[in-house]
């Protein structure tokens, strides 16, 4: 009993956050900025703040994470950390030699109230930005938002720093994936590919935290949206952002810099919010569907059909992230679930009242808490015990003690492999969902038949 | 090979030209991908094992979120450190300061879950609005009459190092404090032990069987209670130089507690670690129970040890680790499985460390002090590496390169200190020097063509 210090009795805490369900915005804005090519994040803070987001992506994606730091010292705090970030700034074109360096802050800088531009400004008058390289930066104090906020904010960074309208437009469609995984980022590639549409991912982290082993190290993989891309997006016919809050800020950013007309959805996760994706694109792009996605959609109803019994209001506990949830929610709807905790840990009004809409008819007495922790959740679950918990790798300390089946799903996931290789997105996504599922609830019913009751067929 | 220039004074190879100075003990270079971490690092590693204490951190949630249950520390009773408690210090908590909501914190912890002490890390941020963080320590401490301890660990206020002195100078605020009856005049406190899978446990009960008392472990296992009545031991025993040798000097100073300096990896240095502690108590039965249990705990590794030396032997491996002292060890114990170690660096050496490797490696070896994945890749290349050991960072850059890795940091999984460690250590490296998958990366294909691995061979 890891958590036998969880009491079921709750009490409303003002002050105290137990067992988070969110980390802060620089790590976002990190795991953003490894989405272009050529690209080296530079965390303008101390050493540690570095060091530990490196340490959890690369936990998660089991991959090299480079990203350099400015190395704040107890001088930095009180004069500013302009000297540490030019002489990173020269240094970092000198050895490593990327084509951007992509600058977020931390609540260090953030409070000691560094200007990144001017210091960019700068760095530029001194000659340390050799020609046709970048440094581009986003804000993303701690204390503000959350990991998500700190994605989304990069990913606005790149469309203030390099989105162009050169009023030649491209038959071409912006997609804005969020923060999902490389193999949901390929999966949207391929996807578009199938409905005939060339598109401009960004980021896209792709070949760059999933690569082939090789036998060579190579600081800047392959993969990520290149300079020009990010360049051409100004001049696409229409963006599609998935998930309001990781893709909305670039997407509304796009438009109003470059008029490109956006469309904000929900993460094509699950059925209905897929079919809203394929058929935003298609519109956007004046094609039409073609037989082999339609076949796929086919082959994930029919899973859908062929074990419904099994899904039969299934009760569900959820953490996670904003976007990812609200997608969630809705699949599981859809399966005849009933998703009755959900948590996440990024703060925000509007989640709670999508949740509630979203399951109004289903589950109208839903408990549900933007800026909650897995404390909470685990006290939730305590009171009313479900029949699945979907969530992060800490969720598994939650899933022991009350012993109740666990599909591993978001950010970190630091147990398993395949969030990483198999998409969670789409129609071949959901039935890795529903696959995965499954297992667990069927695992869990063999485990607790009896040698009488045990089942072969299911 | 590339390197910044201003790193040329970090990096050393043994033999070649010209006096050897490691300037070493600062700070990273700016834009470095410096494998390094903070001082809230360094204080979080070392308090967090005890077991029975709350550990709030202060300030925005990363800190907390980041630290939370990533070094498997092990404990026989209580898990209150393998929980995540943070003040999630929101914009205006950062404009007003945040002395309240601290408080209010720590008076639910507390109240919920009547630990028997609290520590109270502040982090960067907390440096700059200034709070009060003693004061309120100090108050709550009053009011549920239990140790709250503030742990100066702004992470820009130093390096790793600085956060260990932090640590110790909260723990040592918990020493002298309870009664010290029943303590043998043969005890000790072991120092620098943090029980990452179950490794207190084994060298407690060495300890044990020699007829020493351990009195507190810091940090493995740890209770407050026993920390209390710490400074009744007869000697510290100091493992991990790097962070508790701090504290073994306030001891030394307050209460004229001897320490020894020992480490618990590989045969060698286990052995002497247990021998020094008998010499100290000079005391003949003690140290004929010693010689008994060395000799037992060799002869039950000692055959298969062998065998894995056969296979291990004239096969190259690089350190790069957090503390000087492991790498030591480490260079050591790779020597007696027949390794031969071609680099060697860490992230907090200081100038006598390094200059102590230098007389432990053969020549050519690079001696490098907080190195990036750049140089690192380049030197594994180069030394044609085939093994690393290092930390989570460095773990997927020896699989992307096709090396063999040993985690010798937070993620190792079964223990590696003692005598059993050893055999568990030489095991671990033999499946990975000799892992089949490396015969499926190209790149190394041409070393270990002679081992008959083309097709139809």
């Amino acid at each position: 009993m890891l958590l036998r210090h969880t009491p079921k009795e709750i009490k409303e805490r003002e002050a105290l956050t137990v067992n988070p369900a969110k980390t802060c915005q620089p790590i976002g804005a990190m795991y953003a900025a490894l989405g272009i090519h050529n690209c080296l994040p530079q965390s303008h803070g101390s050493q540690g703040c570095c060091a530990y987001h490196r340490s959890t992506l690369t936990r998660h994606y089991k991959e090299p994470v480079m990203a350099a730091t400015s190395s704040f010292t107890e001088g930095s705090s009180v004069f500013g950390g302009q000297a540490n970030l030019l002489e990173a700034i020269g240094n970092i074109f000198t050895i490593y030699k990327p084509d951007v360096i992509a600058v977020h802050t931390t609540c260090l800088s953030e409070t000691i109230g560094d200007d990144i531009p001017q210091i960019v400004a700068k760095a530029k008058e001194e000659g340390k930005i050799p020609d046709g390289k970048y440094v581009i930066h986003c804000n993303t104090p701690s204390y503000v938002g959350s990991h998500v906020t700190g994605f989304a904010n990069m990913t606005r960074g790149m469309v203030n720093y390099f989105s162009e309208k050169t009023g030649v437009g491209k038959n071409q469609i912006n997609v804005i994936p969020g923060w999902v995984e490389p193999a949901d980022m390929r999966e949207i590639k391929r996807l578009a590919k199938e409905l005939g549409i060339k598109i401009v991912l960004f980021p896209d982290t792709s070949d760059v935290l999933d690569t082939p082993q090789t036998g060579k190290y190579r600081m800047f993989p392959k993969g990520g949206v290149t300079i020009p891309e990010l360049k051409s997006t100004g001049d696409s016919k229409a963006t599609v952002a998935l998930g309001a809050l990781a893709s909305g800020p670039a997407a509304e950013a796009l438009d109003s810099k470059c008029k490109v007309k956006c469309h904000i959805l929900d993460l094509p996760i699950g059925l209905q919010a897929t079919d809203n994706f394929i058929n935003t694109l298609r519109i956007a792009a004046g094609v039409n569907v073609p037989d082999s996605i339609t076949e796929e959609r086919g082959r994930m109803v029919d899973i859908i059909t062929d074990m419904q019994q099994y899904f039969y209001h299934k009760k569900v506990a959820l953490v996670g992230d904003p976007d990812q949830l609200i997608s969630l929610t809705q699949f599981l709807t859809e399966l005849d679930m009933k998703p009755i905790s959900i948590v996440t840990g990024t703060s925000g009004k509007a989640f709670e009242a999508r949740i509630r809409k979203i399951l109004k008819d289903t589950v109208p007495d839903v408990n549900v808490r933007a800026g909650g922790d897995m404390f909470l959740l685990h006290q939730w679950i305590k009171n009313e015990p479900v029949d699945l918990i979907i969530g992060n790798t800490y969720c598994k300390y939650i899933a022991k003690d009350e012993d109740i089946p666990f599909v591993r799903f978001g950010f970190p996931i630091e147990d398993r492999i395949g969030h990483s290789i198999f998409p969670t997105v789409g129609y071949q996504g959901g039935m890795r969902l529903l696959e995965k599922i499954l297992d667990v609830f069927m695992d869990r019913q063999d485990r607790d038949a009896t040698d009488t009751t045990i089942e072969l067929q299911m | 090979m590339a390197v910044l220039e201003q790193r040329q004074k970090q990096i050393f190879t043994t033999g070649s030209a010209g006096p050897f100075e490691m300037e070493c003990s600062k700070p990273s270079l700016a834009g470095s991908v410096s494998q390094r971490a903070c001082v809230f690092c360094g204080s979080r590693v070392v308090l967090y094992p005890i077991a029975d204490a709350v550990h709030l951190v202060h300030g925005p949630i990363g800190c907390a979120a980041y630290t939370w249950d990533i070094r498997g520390a092990l404990s026989s009773g209580p898990e209150l450190h393998r929980l995540s408690f943070s003040t999630d210090l929101q914009e205006l908590d950062v404009i007003s300061g945040a002395e309240k909501k601290l408080y209010a914190a720590l008076v639910e912890l507390i109240d919920r879950y009547q630990p028997k002490a609290a520590f109270v890390y502040s982090t960067c941020i907390i440096g700059i609005i200034g709070d009060d963080v003693e004061a309120v320590c100090k108050k709550v401490s009053l009011e549920k009459g239990i140790p709250v301890l503030p742990v100066d660990s702004e992470g820009f206020k130093g390096t790793k190092k600085d956060g260990y002195r932090a640590a110790c100078g909260a723990l040592f605020k918990l020493t002298g404090q309870k009664a010290l009856e029943n303590i043998s005049k043969y005890s000790i406190n072991i120092m620098g032990e943090f029980n990452v899978a179950g490794e207190s446990w084994i060298i407690r009960s060495y300890y044990e069987k020699m007829g020493v008392q351990v009195v507190s472990c810091l940090t493995g296992d740890a209770r407050i209670e026993e920390i209390q009545r710490s400074h009744g031991a007869a000697l510290n025993v100091v493992q991990c130089s790097g962070s508790m040798v701090y504290l073994a000097k306030m001891f030394e100073e307050h209460y004229g507690t001897p320490y020894l300096r020992v480490a618990y990896f590989g045969i060698e240095d286990v052995s002497e670690a247990l021998y020094s502690v008998a010499r100290f108590f000079k005391e003949p039965e003690l140290m004929k129970r010693t010689q008994k249990l060395v000799r037992e705990e060799i002869e039950a590794i000692y055959p298969k040890l062998q065998e894995y030396k056969k296979k291990l032997t004239g096969k190259k491996a690089a350190v790069y680790v957090g503390g000087a002292f492991k790498a030591f060890a480490l260079v050591r114990a790779l020597r007696l499985i027949g390794m031969k170690v071609v680099m060697v660096g860490s992230q907090t050496g200081n100038k006598d460390d390094y200059k102590q490797l230098q007389s432990m490696c053969d020549e050519g070896t690079v001696i490098v002090d907080d190195t990036n994945p750049l140089e690192l890749s380049e030197f594994l290349k180069d030394k044609e590496v085939d093994l690393l050991i290092g930390g989570v960072k460095e773990r997927p850059l020896a699989y992307k390169m096709g090396i063999g890795f040993c985690d010798h940091n937070h993620e190792r999984k079964i223990p590696l200190a003692g005598f059993s460690g050893m055999l568990n250590f030489a095991e671990e490296i033999y499946s990975s020097v000799h892992s089949p998958v490396w015969k499926l990366v190209s790149r190394r294909r041409s070393l270990t063509e002679n081992e008959g691995i083309e097709a139809g061979a």
